[in-house]
């Protein structure tokens, strides 16, 4: 863990921290809407991942792509998407950023470079590999990272990308998280491989594994692999070992059916939050002040959704061409 | 007017729009060396392997590849080498390439084709000769088209390339070799305009894609014995232009609808209920509808030939819609 921090002043830590804090803070906050009955829908929080979204976010650029999943608020948070409009989605409001079309599980903020939640599982690998096909086209140095989780790299969509990726050389990153269950199904069940990163093998890339609880472990590995794709040097892939802390979704106990609470509580000792704090010998003066800003964040948020009217009946019949 | 033969037209299509629009790219199987019916031909020399790439067996990785480099700014074109397998590529094209533009709240568009042969006729038995129309149809944020000669397949093909939205382009093999006048310079066909390809007076025969030509020897027999048939071709399923074939019927008063897809759920299906909505009064026998047996599509000629549908099955509907003797 030092050795991944040099390169990483604390300044910047602390920001990656703060980042991490609102993302948790942000899902906590979805969370208590959709009990309350304000959020309708699916939501699927990734509290417990923070590391994934913001160690491969911190390594991008405004113009970089980034590609999630159904459980993307982290990633979508971590790559700058408009908290405000985002409530406001989540809401339902003429605001939101999908103007209430696409929820929880579709947030895209075009603007911050953020190209959508892809809610079908593996759907947004081959996306990924075309915009790198159009950055190679440009001859830009951006780079696309497709987030996906250890049940999507047993879809024909991861294979079939990865591979297209590989022979053109295209600056994908392919960045799995490895929760550990597909909804209820086991990765030592669905995976014929221990280590999903040795999959890259096959398409003769590099594939790493890295501790996703550790947002410096997540940035040190993206960094290297986003380096090598701005080189022209084509797609890695990595591996994190994370954990979401919740069900699947809501309606799923954290806990029961198909993990024990005791694996539960192992993984939650590795909180990527507790993980940064004890890296930055954090005060609680520092973490006081990282919470009250936040705070605020939310709160502005909340009410900026609150304050939109709801989307208009008509507004449904809009932006369809056929 | 010069003749050319619908592959060429194609291809004239494809090169012009290249040379136009420099984000036009193309991706598919086989397509450097034209290899399998030469739509792509000579695309590659010209355009160079950036623009013009073969890709991987990986129908849906391609598929997922163009909705990406689309939403990057590009504009490109995917051949599908048989529209059977299009169903390996659902998901990209109709849970994304459809949606996305509407799912994000009109962020972005999807700017891309789809193109693909379809149909029988040529003994490639189930999984190789289906027409898919009628699927494709019910999508929200899909186009169809189903061009039926060399220059409606150019210039809706040209139209397809410039549109924003994503489109599935239909093409009968049956049609490849077929020649056809084909206007010099720009020629643009726009979606949701249908055509009248025969003029006549006592019925309307509405035929969809390679269709059309069976409604087209059809008129011809049904002319020997004194029978006016008009044909009218949609030449896009999605929009429909329902007011053109709702006007045919308005002048004859009875309509045969022909396809070569299924009956079940056709695309005859829609466009009777939109005739019949739009020109109720004006209808004298119920609408007849002709189109492929409830079979999978069989590999032997003969019974290939049995289960598609033919200019004397178009004969016969007609006939029994004008209450004439068989």
């Amino acid at each position: 863990m030092a050795r991944n921090a040099k390169s990483l002043s604390r300044k910047r830590l602390h920001e990656m921290y703060r980042t991490m804090l609102r993302i948790r803070r942000f899902e906590e906050r979805t969370d208590e809407l959709f009990m309350a009955g304000q959020i309708k829908g699916a939501v699927h929080v990734s509290i417990g991942q923070e590391a994934c979204s913001v160690g491969v976010c911190s390594t991008l650029n405004q113009d970089d792509a980034i590609l999630t999943t159904h459980r993307g608020h982290g990633h979508s948070i971590a790559k700058g998407t408009r908290l405000p409009e985002m409530m406001a989605e989540l809401l339902g409001r003429s605001t939101g950023l999908c103007k209430a079309r696409g929820g929880s599980m579709h947030i895209a903020d075009v603007s911050m470079g953020h190209y959508g939640a892809h809610s079908i599982v593996g759907a947004n690998m081959p996306m990924a590999a075309g915009m790198g096909l159009a950055y190679q086209l440009e001859k830009k140095k951006q780079v696309a990272v497709v987030f996906f989780g250890d049940g999507a790299s047993n879809q024909g969509s991861f294979h079939e990308s990865m591979n297209m990726c590989a022979i053109w050389k295209l600056p994908v990153i392919f960045f799995c998280e490895n929760n550990q269950y597909a909804v209820s199904f086991g990765v030592e069940r669905s995976t014929a491989v221990q280590d999903i990163s040795v999959r890259a093998q096959g398409y003769d890339a590099p594939g790493v594994t890295v501790d996703g609880m550790d947002v410096t472990a997540v940035y040190e590995a993206t960094a290297e692999a986003v380096a090598r794709a701005r080189k022209g040097d084509g797609p890695s892939l990595i591996e994190a070992k994370t954990y979401r802390f919740f069900g699947h979704s809501r309606g799923d106990p954290q806990f029961g059916p198909y993990r024990t609470e005791a694996e539960v509580q192992k993984w939650r000792k590795r909180d990527p939050l507790i993980v940064a704090e004890k890296l930055l010998k954090m005060t609680k003066a520092e973490k006081e002040a990282h919470e009250a800003a936040i705070k605020k964040e939310m709160d502005d948020a909340n009410r900026f959704a609150e304050e939109s009217p709801k989307a208009s009946l008509e507004s449904a019949l809009e932006d369809v061409y056929a | 007017m010069r003749e050319i033969n619908f592959v060429d037209a194609l291809n004239e299509a494809l090169h012009e729009e290249m040379e136009r629009d420099e984000k036009v790219i193309c991706l598919g199987e086989d397509i450097e060396l034209a290899y399998v019916f030469g739509v792509t031909k000579g695309l590659k020399d010209k355009f160079g392997g950036d623009r013009v790439r073969d890709t991987p067996i990986s129908e849906l990785g391609i598929v997922g590849a163009a909705v990406g480099a689309a939403m990057a700014g590009y504009r490109p074109m995917v051949e599908i080498m048989f529209m059977d397998f299009i169903m390996l590529a659902m998901d990209p094209l109709v849970n994304q390439a459809a949606k996305l533009r509407y799912m994000l709240g009109g962020q972005l568009s999807i700017p891309m084709v789809v193109r693909t042969p379809g149909g029988g006729g040529v003994q490639y038995g189930p999984t190789h000769s289906q027409v898919l129309e009628a699927w494709f149809m019910q999508v929200p944020g899909l186009k169809v088209a189903c061009p039926s000669d060399p220059a409606d397949g150019k210039g809706l093909l040209k139209a397809a390339i410039r549109d924003d939205n994503p489109v599935f382009f239909c093409e009968h093999k049956m049609l490849y070799k077929m020649k056809g006048p084909v206007p010099d310079g720009d020629h643009i066909v726009p979606f949701g305009q249908a055509a009248v390809k025969r003029e006549g007076s006592d019925i309307t025969l509405i035929g969809v894609g390679y269709q059309v030509h069976n409604c087209l020897r059809a008129a011809e027999e049904l002319a020997k014995e004194g029978i006016s048939a008009e044909v009218v071709d949609p030449r896009t399923v999605a929009p429909l232009d329902t007011a053109t074939l709702a006007e045919s019927v308005r002048k004859t008063n009875r309509c045969v609808v022909v396809e070569e897809g299924h009956l079940r759920s056709g695309v005859g299906a829609e466009i009777s209920s939109a005739i019949q909505e739009e020109a109720f009064d004006y209808l004298d026998a119920p609408i007849g509808r002709v189109a492929a047996l409830n079979a999978p599509i069989p590999f032997d000629p003969d019974l290939e030939d049995f289960v598609l549908p033919n200019s004397g099955n178009v004969v016969e509907a007609a006939k029994k819609a004008l209450g004439v003797p068989v």
